[in-house]
């Protein structure tokens, strides 16, 4: 199958027949294929158990494939890979004993940056997810959507290249979350970064990107790719649009599709 | 709702006023009663003194006794600190190296279940006195800091681990910036009891010197006292030791409070 969209250059990173076997014999994906250029909004979209986490793990270099391969055609080394990744857990992983702005600023201490650029630039990211006044606030008084605000800070603050998200949004109110999903596009348009995206929700999954990809569980696999080739910037309209509503049910029955794949549940 | 929040309030400050006006309360009327029983039935002091007499006793035996005091709570600090160091040291030391944790974990076990009244007499034998008593303060205080520790430096969360690795941190930034920070609430818990216990540790080694003859601590005093009968002056020197074993545990529990107060949860008022 063809990729979605077309890329005048190389992507930015693909995974080439990834196969992930755990030592218990689980098989969580075999012959996984996808590439993602640069500046895309991908959804990977699946029934729980498909290997969508498992999938960008595997992009993160937290864990290794046991098959296959994952290629970054324009990072040489390891280092170059790592300065180029943010990523966003389930949960806000904040670390409780260290203020709003120490967590930001956790990804620069690591790598030694100097004080006065990095309190810049932690700055720049707390107000870029609204949250400039609370830099001195902990993490436990603070609003399960603040939480994961601090969070997305964090993975911004190194302006990676490529964002990756594991269903971030998905303990959230649903009012929390459209504001979240609003804010995070206005994100990604204004700093140009690439972002994958697990989720296990149809309608979230064509708000936001560009592309949605359907995984199939057992195991897990590219099932089907649907491009979501309405206009940015979209808002309050894209959500109640006929063509919205058109995305959602082709997303929907490719969902299906791939959960009968998925067999027996 | 204003009337029902200070309803509550009131509530609470009764509750507090009880919790520290009860136990006031059962002592009095224990001591009260105490001191009517020796009165009454004429109990001389060298069987049971009174409590009148006890205080009397502390006041006018009280260069002595401070002199005592000063001696065994120096031992208890210094055995304390060294559990402290020990421990967390041990503890850190095993984290880092498996190989280091098989080879001496057991052994720390051993002389931990290994009771310590036992190993005190050996211990005074090899060693000069003051090295002695600090080592059996030192065997008993700092299992609860290694084990504590040891604990606190699996517990921290999987995600944060991933999160340090993804930024390529080294193995020092994951122990000074993840590992121990995420320890430090079971660090704390452990010295809270490795304070009380190193009192003890030095208690019953200079209750083993004792015959020895050099010591001078309070567990001496209680020792010596005994001998001759002077038991008022036992019990005087108990109550310093109680007294003392009560503020290190409350200044221990005050070091945990401000250093837990901003984000653990054992730390936390019930609701703000």
């Amino acid at each position: 199958m063809p990729p979605a969209t077309a890329f005048h250059a190389a992507p930015l990173v693909a995974l080439r027949g990834v196969g992930k076997a755990f030592p218990n014999g689980i098989r969580a994906l075999a012959g996984l294929d996808l590439e993602v250029g640069s500046g895309e909004f991908v959804a990977l979209l699946g029934p729980s158990g498909c290997g969508k986490s498992t999938a960008l793990r595997i992009v993160a270099g937290l864990s290794e494939p046991t098959e296959g391969a994952v290629e970054w055609p324009h990072a040489a080394t390891p280092a170059q890979r790592e300065s180029r990744i943010g990523f966003v857990f389930q949960e806000p992983t904040l670390m409780p004993w260290a203020s709003v702005f120490n967590n930001v600023a956790l990804p620069l201490k690591l790598k030694d940056a100097g004080a006065d650029k990095a309190a810049q630039r932690v700055d720049a990211a707390l107000d870029r997810v609204g949250l400039l006044a609370f830099s001195r606030a902990y993490p436990r008084e603070l609003s399960g959507g603040m939480r994961m605000r601090v969070s997305i800070a964090r993975a911004l603050v190194t302006e990676p290249q490529l964002l990756l998200m594991d269903e971030p949004f998905a303990a959230l109110d649903e009012i929390t979350r459209f504001k979240l999903n609003d804010d995070l596009l206005r994100m990604w348009q204004t700093l140009r970064t690439t972002v994958i995206f697990v989720t296990h929700s149809v309608f979230e999954s064509v708000y936001l990107s560009s592309r949605v990809v359907v995984m199939a569980a057992r195991p897990g696999r590219v099932f089907a790719e649907l491009a979501v080739d309405a206009p940015y910037p979209r808002g309050q309209d894209f959500r109640t649009s006929p063509e919205y509503a058109a995305f959602c049910r082709r997303a929907s029955e490719a969902l299906s599709g791939a959960m009968a794949a998925g067999d027996e549940l | 709702m204003k009337a029902r929040a200070s309803a509550g309030e009131r509530r609470d400050r009764r509750d507090r006023a009880l919790r520290i006006g009860l136990p006031i309360v059962v002592l009095a009327l224990g001591l009260a009663v105490w001191e009517l029983v020796v009165l009454i039935k004429d109990i001389p002091p060298y069987v049971l003194p009174a409590p009148a007499r006890i205080l009397r006793t502390l006041v006018s035996d009280w260069a002595l006794l401070s002199q005592s005091l000063l001696v065994t709570l120096t031992t208890t600090l210094e055995g304390f600190l060294l559990a402290a160091a020990g421990g967390v040291g041990l503890a850190v030391l095993f984290n880092q190296w498996r190989f280091l944790e098989y080879s001496l974990y057991p052994y720390a076990v051993i002389l931990q279940v290994t009771p310590i009244v036992a190993i005190a007499p050996l211990l005074l034998i090899y060693l000069p006195q003051h090295a002695a008593v600090l080592t059996c303060a030192w065997i008993v205080a700092f299992f609860p800091v290694l084990a504590n520790t040891t604990l606190g430096l699996h517990s921290v969360d999987r995600n944060l681990t991933d999160l340090f690795s993804l930024y390529g941190a080294s193995r020092g930034q994951v122990l000074w910036r993840l590992k121990l920070p995420s320890a430090l609430p079971y660090i704390l818990g452990g010295l809270r009891i490795a304070g009380g216990l190193s009192l003890i540790g030095a208690v019953v080694a200079e209750i083993a010197a004792g015959s020895a003859g050099a010591g001078s601590g309070l567990a001496y005093r209680i020792a010596e006292s005994g001998y001759r009968l002077n038991i008022p002056r036992m019990f005087a020197a108990l109550l310093l030791l109680s007294l003392a074993g009560i503020v290190i545990f409350y200044l221990l529990s005050l070091i945990n409070y401000l250093a837990l107060r901003r984000w653990h949860e054992s730390a936390l008022a019930a609701e703000s």
